[in-house]
């Protein structure tokens, strides 16, 4: 093998760049990580199992996943929407707009945080018109969501928005062409083709909102059993220099976190595949 | 021109039935997307700095000056400038590696390079509170010869590494590997040594893109909260970066100033936003 690219290779420099690549890759992440591996492979069975399965870390998962779940889907929803509108309609200031969207990757966690609780306050600009009608956004599960659905913004639109732009016109010509009405050619036609990005963006933003703790913390109100996100409950436990539990806990979003990460390798190869037939 | 221009009847200039959605159903998606986007994105921005302005600029400017504020924003700085030069030279030497040249392992390096992106702040903090902390692995050690690394600068440093260790790699990666290898190949055929040739052929075509991912990098090493606050400890005036320094003020029910000092931190969001939308023109335009 290494004479292999001895022999092909013109350019310099593969050595030291892959060196160096590895190493400090190593150094800075595998190593790391592997502390988490380690000390969950330290405790015992039992331990770990009581960690992650206490009530009040049973309670959190419910909100953090299901939260991170419907969040995503709105993002799905408003992120096909957003791209499609920013791709095809003509609308002024459509170069600003478009990098508005990017806003939740730019925008400090914390900022958005205490940003999204003034807002959505009994007192703030949003929440005040809510709550007459009965509606609490801050300090509630439905708070959580907000946040979410926040950072969670950019992706759908970002995975789906080049998709759009590459679609070829003639598909939709030949749909119409033969009949089909605007809506049977979106269902039929478009829909699967942008469906592999989608659900990568969906993914994407999910595997997001379920680690994410700087925007949430400060709208989610924080009360053990009814709006605790599990990373704060990490954290808590660190507070309490319980750090078996506090690993045992990581290990769990870690888990699902490469879970999705799967999915969504999966995802692009099924994508690639789709568009080579 | 879209087929359906010169295809028509030369009466309207809109596409025919079927090609587009009517307008009633494209008119209602819009302002749909408009409200979302107005409620989401545009509404918070307004919020940070109407917040940041609420009792006069000159609370504004207290607010910022105050002694603790400066010392979170030199500490955010050292911190940025620390790691975003790090994980510039690695971004730059895993792009030269696995755009350039083929070996076997490749995706699996893809993988494990963009690893830190699936990993939640927090737990992100709390490798390195696995590694230095006193119940950690190098934690005796390290207290047997009086060097604090956790709930100190270095810490703090070393969290924000991981957390933007992806941003420069993953932005030069595709961008290299779509350029090829044979402008570089020509030079080095000529004559040009490795050095030169990265310099003046290399660098010339990923500038915009390595911009693009410096900026982004450096947004998120001086905003990071979750990884930098669970290794910092919180020492006021010592251990705060700006985004610690918001939680503080915040939590103090300060919010004027919490939001003041936000602003900052917005601003730096909308540079951020400002130079990628450019590096993105630059970059398509050439």
């Amino acid at each position: 093998m290494k004479k292999f690219i001895r022999q092909t290779a013109v350019l310099p420099g593969f050595g030291l760049a892959l060196g160096y690549t590895v190493f400090y890759l190593s150094l800075i992440v595998l190593l790391p990580l592997s502390a988490v591996i380690i000390k969950t492979a330290s405790l015992s069975w039992e331990t770990f199992w009581a960690a992650v399965t206490a009530p009040r870390v049973l309670a959190s998962y419910r909100i953090t996943f299901g939260a991170a779940f419907l969040s995503a889907l709105t993002n799905g929803v408003f992120g096909l929407l957003t791209a499609w509108v920013l791709v095809r309609y003509r609308l002024p200031g459509k170069r600003i707009i478009d990098a508005l969207v990017d806003l939740p990757f730019a925008l400090p966690t914390a900022v958005a945080g205490i940003t999204l609780a003034a807002i959505y306050a009994p007192n703030g600009w949003i929440g005040r018109y809510l709550e007459p009608q009965g509606l609490k956004v801050a300090y509630t599960p439905l708070g959580i969501i907000v946040a979410m659905t926040f950072i969670g913004l950019p992706f759908v639109v970002r995975t789906v928005q080049p998709i759009i732009e590459d679609l070829e016109g003639e598909l939709e010509e030949a749909a119409a062409c033969l009949g089909a009405t605007r809506w049977q050619t979106f269902r039929r036609v478009i829909l699967p083709v942008l469906l592999p990005a989608l659900l990568t963006g969906f993914a994407l933003a999910f595997a997001r909102a379920v680690g994410e703790y700087g925007s949430i913390i400060f709208i989610a109100g924080n009360m053990p059993m009814v709006s605790e996100i599990t990373p704060l409950l990490i954290i808590t436990k660190l507070e309490q220099y319980d750090y078996a539990g506090a690993t045992a806990i990581a290990t769990v979003m870690l888990g699902t976190a490469f879970l999705v990460l799967f999915f969504i390798n999966l995802l692009q190869w099924w994508s690639r595949r789709y568009a080579e037939k | 021109m879209k087929s359906w221009e010169t295809t028509g009847g030369g009466k309207k200039k809109s596409p025919p039935k079927g090609l587009t959605e009517p307008a009633a159903v494209r008119w209602a998606l819009t302002c749909t997307v408009l409200l979302f986007l107005g409620f989401f994105l545009l509404l918070p921005l307004a919020a940070v700095f109407s917040q940041a302005m609420e009792k006069g600029m000159a609370a504004y400017l207290a607010a910022v000056r105050e002694p603790e504020a400066v010392a979170a924003i030199r500490l955010t700085l050292v911190t940025a400038a620390i790691s975003v030069p790090l994980n510039l030279f690695f971004g730059v030497a895993a792009a030269w590696a696995i755009a350039k040249f083929d070996f076997p392992g490749k995706s699996l390096l893809l993988t494990l390079i963009d690893l830190p992106f699936s990993v939640s702040p927090v737990i992100s903090g709390l490798i390195f509170v696995l590694l230095f902390g006193l119940q950690g692995w190098l934690g005796p050690w390290l207290a047997s010869r009086d060097i604090q690394i956790l709930f100190a600068v270095p810490g703090i440093v070393l969290a924000t590494i991981f957390v933007t260790f992806p941003f420069v790699a993953r932005e030069l990666i595709p961008l290299m590997q779509s350029q090829g290898k044979e402008e570089e190949e020509a030079a080095i055929v000529l004559g040009a040594g490795g050095f030169a040739t990265f310099f003046r052929v290399t660098l010339p075509n990923i500038k915009w893109g390595l911009l693009y991912g410096v900026i982004l990098c450096n947004a998120r090493a001086m905003g990071e909260f979750g990884a930098v606050s669970v290794v910092s400890g919180h020492i006021r005036g010592a251990t705060n970066t700006i985004p610690l320094h918001v939680e503080i003020l915040y939590n103090e029910y300060n919010y004027a100033a919490a939001f003041a000092v936000a602003s900052l931190l917005a601003l730096l969001a909308l540079v951020t936003l400002a130079v990628k939308s450019f590096a993105e023109w630059r970059g398509r335009t050439g």
